[in-house]
């Protein structure tokens, strides 16, 4: 690994302006998306169709106070977002916009953004519990409750994913494609990685951790100003690199014809941003035992099945 | 375990969801139905209840109220004010004061419905804003007629 | 497919259990409820609400009031179906009084009643659907009521609180601008309530979520003194317009929805017909509606004889029973109003008794809850 210090220090600003701009983008879409399926415009006043009313928005948040309530646990209530939002900047590394961009080849890509990933529900159970607050509590014992039942069947998908392109690096995955995306092979299983992603991302109809109506806001429920922008950030930034993996392990990454490889990877991934927002402001929220037994019973026998038949497949 | 069943439910409720979500995608393609206050306004309605206002007469352009208190004893939340005395050389009364407590109003119109003259109407004012409560808890409805006194 | 909820007695609860305050400030309460949970993990040992928080004494109110002033007072209860209220009010002073009213005015009564109804229904809808965690169907009920408060903003000059019926009739006439807009929205209506079935209705989800959740068993039902959706969700076909008809509801043929499993989905059905045999009988209503007078004639001041009065009138969340004695004077001596959401909202302690909190907050969404009804 010859990465000299300036390297690092370029792809640390440009990561930095991809999650900023990325959350800049990904709430206004959130809006307006929301707004036009709800018959609003959604934002409109700040610049040409609302487009900076997020930033209006980031500024107004980290001028706000600090306000940490008198009994949390203070240094873990501080910790939290951070937690929360830091992984990201790592877990960004690996992931390649194209052939050329990106800033750093592993080998072993797909495993360093699948356990980075993780980090998200310790930040998120840190806040519930370093809130000391009974909402929040309940958010975060949410978050937890759930991870086995949406990690097993993601893993084993990407692993499905693995066995086919043989090889852990993005890169691979992606140039294993040339001769057909994974979608067209495995329909079944971008469906499921879908869900899996949903749930990952903390995104309705999964919000458990959030749940506005049962929880008034979860595990953010004490958090205002800077803290709750830096979640947010940190949601809309797993929801990108959430849709980056979906769309490099199935949709063939950068490829596609005439326009140039970062432009494809960018239209995938807004797709399937926006289908997480589709689903987001279509459906109610589960019950968190049926969230339960659709990743056991459902998800993961679909999962296995399908690892066992495309193993079989593959042997032959 | 998975049974026939058990797979045809799943199937099912998948196809449920999908239905949903093409009701969420045609409302994308509907024009929005907000109107975007102040660039658009809605269409007032004819019975629109403003603040009551009190209406001169076609003539002699007073008010027409005779200051019978009428409006003011059947108001439920009392905050209508009505004083008046006769002015030099007339036989009937006329209002010489005439005070709405709007904090206190709850627009329910039993006041305009029970003058004998027809002197109260609803105004159609509807963005009312003010610094201060006193512009609206003694609001003078006397205020932009002809005095007869 | 649902595994048997524990239950538990107030005796098992100690230490290791917490006590979660819902409310009065909960998006899931809607309005100024309070809670108090006594939980383990996410189920709920015991449920204690408490009430009061928006007491304003509209009883005694009422005793310092002439008949008419009280009349703008009974639409601040339940402000999404105020013209129930009204109506209730109306007929129970002109049954005491002895008044008679014109056909076009019971049928005007009629028309804006049960739009009045359609709209608290889809404003239910929606706010049900919000507490199951879905965001669309609330605006989405919204865009269709809001051509219903247009329409009732047309005629009562208000869009929420409507105070529009008078003792004796209607202060103002009905113009063909409004009928013709009924007509118009009632025909829209039906087409695009087929979208409110295929993005909720048919939903798996919404299935779940609803389905076998806070099953009210008839026994209970009628225990409890519930009414209304909740009632008919139990398998009870009552409803006050046909048991005690008023303001002529016996001219209009409609049918009363009825669901036997007692479940939040049973009185969601029921509340989804409601709105197609509310929009039956204003169909009913504008084809018959007559030609004449709108106001009999009515003293100025109202001084009803001695005597008591009851009159239960059927408002979307169920039967409103108003009580007055009167002494003879410009006042009533004493008033009782009986709620339907008070009454609805006392099985709920019994209901969340062992259920998740997700699923208390899908029942308490389910009764239809107006705080200030409960509170008065």
């Amino acid at each position: 690994m010859n990465v000299s210090f300036v390297a690092i220090i370029c792809y640390l600003l440009g990561i930095s302006a991809v999650v900023g701009l990325n959350a800049v983008i990904l709430v206004w879409l959130e809006r307006k998306v929301a707004g036009h399926m709800q018959f609003r415009y959604g934002p409109m006043e700040v610049g040409p169709h609302g487009l900076l009313q997020t930033l209006a928005d980031g500024i107004k948040l980290v001028s706000k106070q600090l306000v940490i309530p008198d009994k949390a646990d203070k240094p873990l209530f501080l910790l939290a977002p951070v937690v929360s939002l830091v992984p990201i900047f790592a877990a960004m590394m690996p992931l390649p916009l194209s052939e050329s961009v990106q800033a750093w080849e592993l080998n072993i890509g797909l495993l360093f953004i699948i356990a980075l990933g993780l980090l998200n529900t310790l930040g998120i159970l840190l806040a519930g519990w370093g809130s000391n607050n009974k909402y929040a509590l309940l958010g975060g014992s949410r978050a937890v409750a759930q991870i086995l039942a949406y990690k097993i069947p993601l893993l084993i998908s990407v692993m499905t994913i693995i066995m086919m392109s043989g090889s852990y690096s993005l890169r691979d995955i992606v140039l294993a494609q040339n001769h057909g995306w994974y979608v067209l092979y495995q329909p079944l299983l971008f469906i499921v990685y879908i869900t899996a992603i949903t749930l990952e991302t903390n995104r309705s109809p999964f919000d458990f951790s959030e749940a506005e109506s049962e929880l008034v806001a979860g595990f953010h429920t004490e958090y205002s100003g800077m803290g709750f922008s830096l979640f947010f950030l940190a949601e809309y930034s797993y929801m990108f690199i959430a849709a980056a993996l979906a769309s490099i392990l199935f949709l063939g990454g950068w490829q596609g014809p005439w326009l140039p490889g970062p432009v494809w990877s960018l239209i995938k991934i807004y797709g399937i941003i926006f289908l997480l927002m589709w689903f987001r402001w279509t459906f109610p929220r589960l019950r968190i035992d049926q969230m339960l037994s659709l990743g056991w019973k459902i998800l993961l026998p679909i999962t296995l099945v399908n690892f066992l038949v495309t193993a079989g497949v593959l042997a032959l | 375990m998975m049974d026939c069943c058990h797979i045809r439910e799943v199937v099912q409720g998948f196809f449920s969801l999908l239905v949903g979500m093409r009701v969420t995608m045609g409302n994308m393609f509907v024009k929005p139905h907000t109107v975007q206050w102040p660039r658009e306004t809605a269409p007032l309605p004819p019975g629109f209840r403003g603040h009551i206002m009190m209406l001169p007469d076609e003539i002699t352009r007073y008010p027409k109220c005779i200051a019978c208190t009428a409006c003011a004893r059947n108001c439920p939340s009392q905050c209508i004010t009505v004083t008046g005395r006769k002015p030099a050389g007339a036989k009937k009364k006329l209002a010489d004061c005439f005070v709405l407590d709007f904090t206190k109003c709850s627009l329910c119109g039993i006041c305009v419905e029970s003058c004998p003259v027809g002197a109260l109407d609803f105004s159609r004012d509807y963005a009312l804003a003010a610094y201060s409560k006193d512009d609206f808890n003694r609001m003078n409805l006397l205020e932009d007629l002809v005095s007869p006194f | 497919m649902k595994e048997q909820a524990p239950t538990y007695t107030l005796e098992q609860i100690d230490e290791e259990n917490f006590a979660l305050n819902l409310g009065p400030q909960h998006p899931g309460t809607h309005g100024v409820l309070r809670v108090i949970l006594h939980m383990d993990g996410e189920y709920i040992l015991y449920a204690d609400p408490i009430l009061g928080y928006g007491h304003r004494m509209q009883e005694k109110v009422a005793e310092n009031m002439t008949y008419l002033q009280v009349l703008p007072y009974v639409c601040r209860m339940d402000y999404l179906g105020a013209l129930s209220y009204n109506l209730a009010w109306v007929c129970a002073v002109e049954k005491l009084c002895e008044f008679e009213v014109p056909d076009r005015a019971s049928v005007v009564r009629v028309i804006a009643t049960e739009l009045n109804r359609i709209s608290s229904h889809l404003l239910w809808w929606g706010a049900y659907l919000l507490d199951l965690g879905a965001f669309t169907p609330f605006l989405q009920a919204f865009t269709d009521r809001e051509l219903i408060l247009d329409l009732l903003e047309y005629i009562t000059g208000s869009r929420l609180t409507y105070c529009y019926f008078r003792f004796g009739g209607l202060p103002s006439d009905v113009d063909d601008v409004f009928l013709t807009g009924v007509r118009d929205f009632i025909e829209g209506f039906r087409g695009r309530l087929k979208n409110y079935h295929d993005l909720v209705t048919g939903n798996v989800i919404f299935y779940h979520r609803s389905a076998d959740v806070g099953v009210i068993l008839p026994f209970d039902a009628a225990g409890y003194g519930l009414s209304g959706p909740v009632l008919r969700g139990s398998g009870f076909a009552y409803d006050v317009r046909r048991h005690e008809p008023y303001s002529g509801y016996d001219r209009f043929d409609f049918e009363i929805p009825v669901e036997e499993t007692g479940d939040c989905m049973a009185r969601y059905n029921v509340r989804m017909a409601e709105i197609e045999q509310s929009m039956n009988i204003i169909e009913q209503a504008l084809n018959t509606i007559p030609d004449g007078p709108i106001r009999s004639k009515v003293p100025k001041i109202i001084k009803p004889p001695e005597g008591e009065v009851t009159m239960a009138v059927e408002t979307p969340r169920g039967e409103l029973v108003i009580y007055i004695v009167s002494d003879g004077t410009k006042k009533p001596y004493r008033v009782k109003y009986r709620v339907p959401s008070f009454s609805n909202l006392s099985i709920f302690a019994k209901l969340a008794r062992g259920q998740l909190l997700a699923d208390a907050l899908a029942v308490l969404g389910s009764f239809d809850l107006v705080i200030p009804e409960v509170d008065r």
